[in-house]
């Protein structure tokens, strides 16, 4: 619970999501609530198939519920049209993946502003952006690579230049690490706390790694569909 | 909203091999259509003469062809009098009375007889006539055994200037050279028609006359005037329609054959370009599903693989316009109605290069169509998923 009184940056009420595969339904979420207040760094955990990833894109907009209500940055996702939920992504989610999903063709610079292109920022404001961004995950240098010239490390991290480009109040993460070696594991954890810390991103992580979950300020489990304590 | 242009260009030139086969497609289409369309243009033009709206030509009743036509020179003086023809500042009608006969010449390329037209006129032909100019040598004197030859003749039977040709077994020296913008004319040999008329047996009349009407819009009017006229018993037509009606039948069956080929290769070169962009667009899901959850709109998406495709496309349409390229200047040879050879010269004009363009990108826009829209349609998690 947000103990002060301000309302939670993420709130999940009652969410129910059903699979139809064929005639058989799937319950993957059933009835699942979940707040996370402004600012807060949780992990999310949980045997393999037990709704992670499906509650991570309900929360960024990416899926909608078959039941209950999910109320991000204060809108209520649901509520979005297509193009409005796609214009409410772009300034308030930003997405890193576990296995980084570059453009292979853009240079680390160009991924990094693609973002900005939903904005009506000028050609030169983008550019300064992204290099700003790449400077913050300390890969300035980098900006004319390719994402092939890169190594996993590298990658994630252009990565989550481009997930803090545009500001966006939360960032979602599904196993940010899981491709990773430990030490670029390590970095990207590094990279992460600070974005939480010292730019005040809220951020929902699904990890396996208990290590990972660590650094996290709270911890939730998942449990065929409902969080377990 | 949009993606950048030059997302497109390199991915369509990073996957060139995975784009090559829908490439070489298209390319072939085009190369085609371009082909048998400079065919069919350089035939249609060679086959028509310059053709003057305001020209009416006249012949004999009944003739579909100038060589089987003839005019008696009584009827010709009556005919010339009417006032809509158009007169110079002398008072003479603008017009061209024209014999013709038909030589034989062995062709350069293989020594076989083919029958060339030889057509006796006035001075005032060129003028008359209109978009002919002589290119080397210079024009016939009336009176002295001498012709001019079309590009056409110059090229395939050797006559250049300065040298003799035979025509009903008297020798003319050929004195210059003419072309008429790639009609049949260049592929005639011209003499004066005075000069010509007693030696190739024509003094009695004329096979055509063409006339320049000093209002166009006179000549539905001077046709009916005339047609219906019991003593010059002469059939007239415009001067375009004439020539475009002896060609109409064979010029057009090859503009169809080109649309026909090119609609069954374009409709092949479909599938393939589609079969292309389905790959391109299983090969990129993940992709999409992150540029989607980034924000970008199902229109972009749409939009770019369009693009994409577009692009593609217009590298085969380069690719077929370019192998279609040599073709121009190609020479054909078909028979006239006057049983003489014409010679024409393929044409690969900018026009149907542009058209070429135009129907590649269009190729390649209907076979993107339904795997950009699939991957516009893509739900996002789905695509999220894909390795
Ligand atoms: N689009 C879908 N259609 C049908 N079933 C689905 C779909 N997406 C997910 N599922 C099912 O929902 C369940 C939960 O999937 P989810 O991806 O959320 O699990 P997860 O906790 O992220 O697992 P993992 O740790 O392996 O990534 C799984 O049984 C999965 O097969
Ligand atoms: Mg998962």
């Amino acid at each position: 619970m947000s103990g002060n009184g301000k309302a939670p940056m993420v709130a999940v009420e009652g969410v129910k999501k059903v699979y139809r595969r064929d005639a058989e339904e799937v319950k993957v979420l059933d009835g699942l609530s979940l707040e996370v207040p402004e600012g807060d760094f949780v992990a999310l955990m949980g045997p393999s198939g037990s709704g992670k990833t499906t509650l991570l894109n309900l929360i960024a907009g990416i899926d909608r519920p078959t039941a209950g209500k999910v109320v991000v940055a204060g809108t209520d996702v649901a509520q979005l049209g297509e193009s409005e939920l796609a214009r409410w992504r772009s300034r308030n989610v930003g997405f890193i993946f576990q296995f980084y999903n570059l453009i292979p063709v853009l240079t680390a610079e160009e991924n990094v502003a693609l973002p900005l292109l939903l904005t009506s920022l000028s050609k030169k404001e983008r550019r300064e952006r992204a290099l700003t961004a790449l400077k913050v995950v300390g890969l300035a240098e980098r900006s004319q690579h390719y994402p092939r010239q890169l190594s996993g490390g590298q990658e994630q991290r252009v990565a989550i230049a481009r997930a803090i480009v545009a500001d966006p109040k939360v960032l979602v993460a599904d196993e940010p690490t899981g491709d990773l070696d430990s030490k670029s594991a390590e970095e990207i954890l590094a990279l992460m706390e600070t974005l939480n810390r010292d730019f005040g991103k809220t951020i929902v992580m699904v990890t396996h790694d208990p290590r990972a979950a660590q650094r996290a300020h709270t911890q939730h489990h998942l449990e065929k569909g409902v969080l377990s304590l | 909203m949009a993606l950048p242009i030059t997302y497109n260009v390199r991915n369509v030139r990073v996957r060139w091999q995975l784009t090559l086969l829908a490439v070489v497609g298209i390319a072939l289409v085009v190369t085609t259509i371009v082909f048998l369309t400079a065919m069919a243009s350089g035939f249609s033009l060679a086959l028509r003469a310059t053709g003057r709206d305001d020209n009416a030509m006249v012949v004999q009743k009944g003739a579909n062809a100038e060589l089987t036509s003839g005019i008696g020179r009584n009827a010709a003086q009556v005919l010339l009098v009417d006032p809509r023809i158009a007169r110079d500042d002398a008072g003479r009608p603008l017009s061209s009375p024209e014999i013709l006969v038909v030589a034989s010449y062995p062709r350069k390329a293989d020594g076989a007889d083919v029958n060339v037209s030889v057509r006796g006129v006035t001075p005032r032909a060129f003028e008359v006539r209109g978009g002919l100019r002589i290119v080397a040598g210079r024009q016939v004197q009336p009176g002295l055994p001498e012709v001019i030859v079309g590009e056409r003749v110059r090229e395939r039977y050797g006559f250049e200037v300065g040298s003799k040709v035979s025509i009903q077994n008297k020798p003319w020296e050929v004195v210059g050279v003419f072309a008429s913008e790639g009609s049949g004319f260049e592929s005639e040999i011209w003499g004066d028609l005075e000069t010509m008329a007693e030696p190739l047996r024509r003094q009695g009349g004329y096979q055509a006359i063409v006339v320049r009407l000093a209002d166009p819009s006179t000549f539905e009017a001077f046709k009916n005037a005339w047609e219906n006229d019991p003593q010059v018993q002469v059939s007239v037509s415009r001067e375009r329609a004439f020539y475009e009606a002896q060609a109409g039948p064979i010029a057009g069956a090859l503009l169809g054959l080109a649309g026909f080929v090119g609609i069954v290769m374009g409709v092949g070169a479909v599938f393939g370009a589609m079969n292309t962009m389905y790959g391109i667009v299983a090969s990129r899901t993940r992709e999409i599903g992150t540029l989607r959850a980034l924000g970008f709109s199902r229109r972009a998406i749409l939009a770019s693989f369009l693009t994409e495709a577009a692009i593609l496309a217009a590298f085969g349409g380069a690719l077929g316009c370019l192998l279609a390229l040599p073709a121009n200047g190609i020479s054909g040879a078909t028979n006239s109605a006057n049983f003489s050879e014409i010679a024409f010269a393929f044409r690969v004009t900018p026009p149907t290069l542009f058209a070429g363009m135009v129907f590649a990108v269009m190729m390649g826009i209907v076979g993107g169509l339904l795997p950009a829209l699939r991957a516009a349609r893509l739900p996002i998690t789905t695509a999220l998923r894909e390795v």
